[in-house]
């Protein structure tokens, strides 16, 4: 049992840590999810560390920087900044069940 | 739409490889989809690093950075009332002064336009006449975006918001001009569309001593009325037609910065009516008004030439 | 002040002839205070100068931020102490109203700060002169308030304070108040302790937030709900939580604080009554002078006075303002038949804010005290010794007639010479 009087004395300012997924799983945001065509997309295809616009312009920084790009769905808000970024049309906007 | 091949990359500003891949904002936040300020901010920490202390007052910042007891950014942060930005630095910098550790940790403010331009103005304006060792850093959505899109003095001309139904009737106010009369060592104006040119300056920033500020365009998707897959493209237009140029003055010197670059030559400019009518908060404007920033955009540049020629 | 074994002259301790103010600035240098940020009022200013000079002559090694409004003075030192420093300032009245934001601030956040604050009038009108209107206008936000009557007491009180705001079973800011000019630009003789012994008394700051130390990531004030917030990483209180611990850690806080000053007492010899209020003739007093500061010091004054005409008088001076030491007060006037409560402040709409709590606080008492109150010296006009008499004598007829009213009267108002005034009337004529 904690004694109620005395953790009092222990809650002083509203502090924070750091956590994955503040406002939870962002990705039930919405329906609509980028997929990468890996036929066009240029790092993907060339096998080298160039363009990569999904993971420059997302504001989420839910794109990772490796070949090919991984997009980690369970916090992608599905903003669809990726796809009209991406100078081949490789990404568009899919729904995907989200579990 | 342009679709150009990695724009910035083929401008030779900086390899996308060379940016720091640790991020410093865990994904899951509580900010729209197709936010500019996520962006500006994931960008600004890459480049500012883990040796720094954040102080942010009320803004969309705040709810980024989480509710009780959680937050979303890797870096330490102070949270601090609206009109104490510059103040709560300058608090930050005396203690790290006094414990020796001022040359170690950078101190960074981070604020929107309200607070920056109208509720914080006199303590930035006192923490940079003091000369205070930080960068201040204002992402500008020219509107009190979290408390539902009242006008600030940074929403331009003929915008609608909450407060203003008919459009503003002023124009925005030119908070890198009052800045750089403070005689501070840094002023930049960056853009959420350019990440790369914003990374550099705030790494820029980071290694200079004195205040530095910078100040930067942030597009809002549910403020300015637009669909959040095109938040890249409306900040380029921002761009694009001369409207905000991009650009930084370091110890008094004016550079242009690359983006902004060509747009010297009026004709490669776009007409601003591009980057006014893909908003719905500019539905409304007068044809007055879109006048009116023609003339604008062709005053500042005309004013931008004179200065480049005469330093 | 009560003065435990030493002699004052014979002892070592250097003795200073000093304002009021000058003594708070010389209690924050023995403090070692790390930053401070101030901006100018009076009658506070001599306070930041002082320090200035200290900093100057290389006395004292601390940042001084010389900002450009209260607002961000409060905001500076709430930064500077949430980074780990330790942190004063000094106002007065506006100062202290624009400081306001961030009083609920600090303490929300749990900020050991210390202001210094030379009382004056609020505006409007304008008057820099002395009464405790600003002090009372703070009283719910969660500070601990202390009021001085006298220039050593204001050194002591700013020692013990930082040692009480910073113990970790209390965590509050504390503000030390005492009476513009009457203290503040007030010569008196100060014992001034050695530079070790303040050490040995206040150890160095341990912040329980310290945001300087950056191996430990942290936010700090950000925005709660009105739930508690429970994830795999842990429970976060609500905004309720915190606010119950900061009431209750300032009702025990009186623990710590009588704690704090008697071992003041015992190391220094100097002792303030039970460190919560001072008592003057009370052992056979049936009734009490209830007040604080300079009013407490006129009261003083005429005790004599009054007990030569027979009556069993003494006078109780609050020390203690916020936590409003309750427990104590109601021990302590249990059995006594009449109170007369002097206020130099008005709580606009009601009455004096001392009579008031003090009502309050008695609340429930078998056979309670007569109580009488009067307001005095707004705006710094005298409180002079006959009001303090006046008052004692109306007092003691209108409870022999058991005559409870409330109804607070007013000394030193000059309204007959005022009969003919009409604001119309006084306006015509003007610049002719």
């Amino acid at each position: 049992m904690t004694d109620l009087k005395k953790d009092y004395q222990k809650i002083l300012a509203s502090v924070q840590k750091p956590v994955i997924g503040e406002a939870g799983k962002t990705g039930t945001w919405s329906r609509l999810k980028p997929v990468i065509d890996l036929e066009k997309c240029i790092p993907a295809k060339s096998g080298k560390f160039i363009c990569f616009n999904c993971w420059l312009y997302c504001p989420e920084a839910v794109v990772s920087r490796e070949i090919p790009p991984k997009i980690n769905l369970e916090y992608c808000k599905g903003c669809g900044i990726c796809m009209e970024e991406c100078p081949v049309n490789a990404i568009s906007m899919e729904e995907v069940k989200f579990e | 739409m342009n679709r150009n091949f990695s724009r910035e990359v083929e401008n030779n500003m900086v390899n996308v490889l060379e940016i720091v891949e640790d991020e410093y904002i865990h994904p899951g936040t509580r900010m729209c989809a197709g936010c500019a300020m996520s962006l500006i901010y994931r960008f600004a920490l890459k480049a500012l690093g883990p040796k720094t202390i954040l102080t942010v007052p009320a803004s969309c910042l705040t709810v980024l950075h989480g509710m009780q007891g959680f937050c979303t950014t890797k870096l330490s942060v102070l949270h601090t009332p609206f009109a104490t930005t510059g103040a709560s630095a300058s608090g930050i910098v005396a203690s790290l002064e006094e414990k020796g550790l001022a040359d170690e940790i950078c101190v960074v403010a981070f604020a929107g336009d309200g607070g920056t331009t109208d509720i914080g103005i006199q303590a930035l304006s006192g923490a940079a006449e003091r000369g205070t060792n930080f960068i201040y850093a204002c992402y500008d959505n020219e509107a009190y975006m979290n408390t539902g899109v009242q006008r600030s003095g940074s929403t331009p001309l003929g915008a609608f918001t909450a407060t203003t139904p008919g459009g503003k009737t002023r124009p925005k106010k030119n908070m890198p001009k009052i800045l750089e009369a403070h005689g501070i060592s840094y002023v930049a104006t960056a853009n959420g569309s350019y990440p790369l040119d914003l990374y550099e300056k705030f790494k820029k920033a980071r290694d200079i001593k004195g205040t530095r500020y910078i100040h930067i365009l942030s597009a809002c998707p549910p403020g300015w009325g637009y669909d959040p897959k095109d938040t890249i493209r409306i900040g380029r237009l921002a761009n694009d037609t001369g409207f905000w140029p991009l650009y930084e003055i370091s110890n008094g010197k004016f550079a242009l910065s690359q983006p902004s670059k060509k747009f010297l030559d009026p004709a490669k400019r776009k007409d601003i009516e591009q980057y006014l009518s893909a908003q719905k908060r500019f539905s409304n404007i007068s044809k007055q008004d879109i006048e009116t920033y023609r003339n604008y955009i062709r005053d500042q540049w005309n004013e931008i030439k004179r200065r480049l020629e005469n330093q | 002040m009560t003065i435990i074994g030493k002699n004052m002259v014979n002892s070592k301790k250097k003795v200073k002839i000093l304002t009021g103010n000058h003594a708070a600035a010389y209690a924050f240098r023995h403090a070692r205070v790390g930053v401070m940020s101030a901006y100018p009022i009076t009658p506070q200013s001599p306070v930041v100068e002082k320090i200035s000079e200290f900093i100057e002559k290389g006395k004292l090694k601390a940042r001084f931020l010389l900002v450009e409004s209260e607002h961000s003075a409060a905001a500076a030192c709430c930064a500077a102490s949430a980074s780990g420093s330790r942190v004063g300032t000094a106002t007065s009245a506006h100062g202290l109203m624009l400081m306001y934001e961030l009083l609920p601030w600090a303490s929300g956040t749990r900020l050991p700060i210390i202001i210094n604050l030379a009382t004056r009038s609020c505006g409007a009108p304008w008057s820099v002169w002395d009464d405790h209107s600003d002090f009372i206008t703070i009283r719910d936000v969660g500070w601990i308030q202390f009021m001085c009557e006298d220039n050593q007491e204001i050194y002591d009180t700013n020692i013990q304070a930082f040692k009480i705001s910073e113990d970790p079973r209390v965590n509050i800011p504390t503000i030390v108040a005492y009476d513009g000019y009457i203290l503040s630009h007030t010569m008196m003789p100060i014992e001034l302790e050695n530079q070790e012994d303040i050490d040995t008394f206040l150890p160095p700051l341990n912040h329980h937030i310290n945001l300087s130390d950056i191996s430990q990531v942290k936010g700090v004030g950000p925005v709660t709900t009105p739930d508690i917030i429970k994830r795999k990483e842990g429970t976060a209180p609500g905004y309720y939580e915190f606010r119950y611990s900061l009431q209750k850690a300032l009702e025990n806080s009186i623990n710590v604080i009588k704690e704090v000053h008697d071992e003041f007492a015992k190391k220094f010899g100097r002792a303030y009554g039970n460190g919560l209020f001072k008592t003057y003739k009370t052992d056979d007093a049936d009734t009490i002078i209830f007040a604080m500061g300079s009013v407490s010091a006129q009261a003083r004054t005429v005790i004599e006075k009054l007990r030569e005409e027979g009556l069993k008088i003494g006078l109780v001076s609050l020390r203690l303002f916020r936590p409003f030491p309750i427990k104590y007060l109601r021990e302590f006037f249990k059995g006594k038949k009449n109170i007369i409560v002097f206020d130099r402040e008005i709580g606009y709409g009601y009455e004096g804010v001392l009579s008031y709590e003090l009502k309050a606080a008695l609340y429930g008492l078998k056979n309670p005290p007569f109580i009488k109150s009067f307001i005095v010296g707004l705006g710094g006009r005298d409180v002079k010794s006959e009001y303090i008499i006046e008052g004692v004598h109306k007092s003691l007829e209108l409870a022999k007639k058991g005559d409870i009213i409330y109804k607070t009267e007013y000394f030193g108002l000059k309204l007959d010479e005022l009969k003919d005034y009409d604001e119309q009337e006084f306006l015509k004529g003007g610049g002719k």
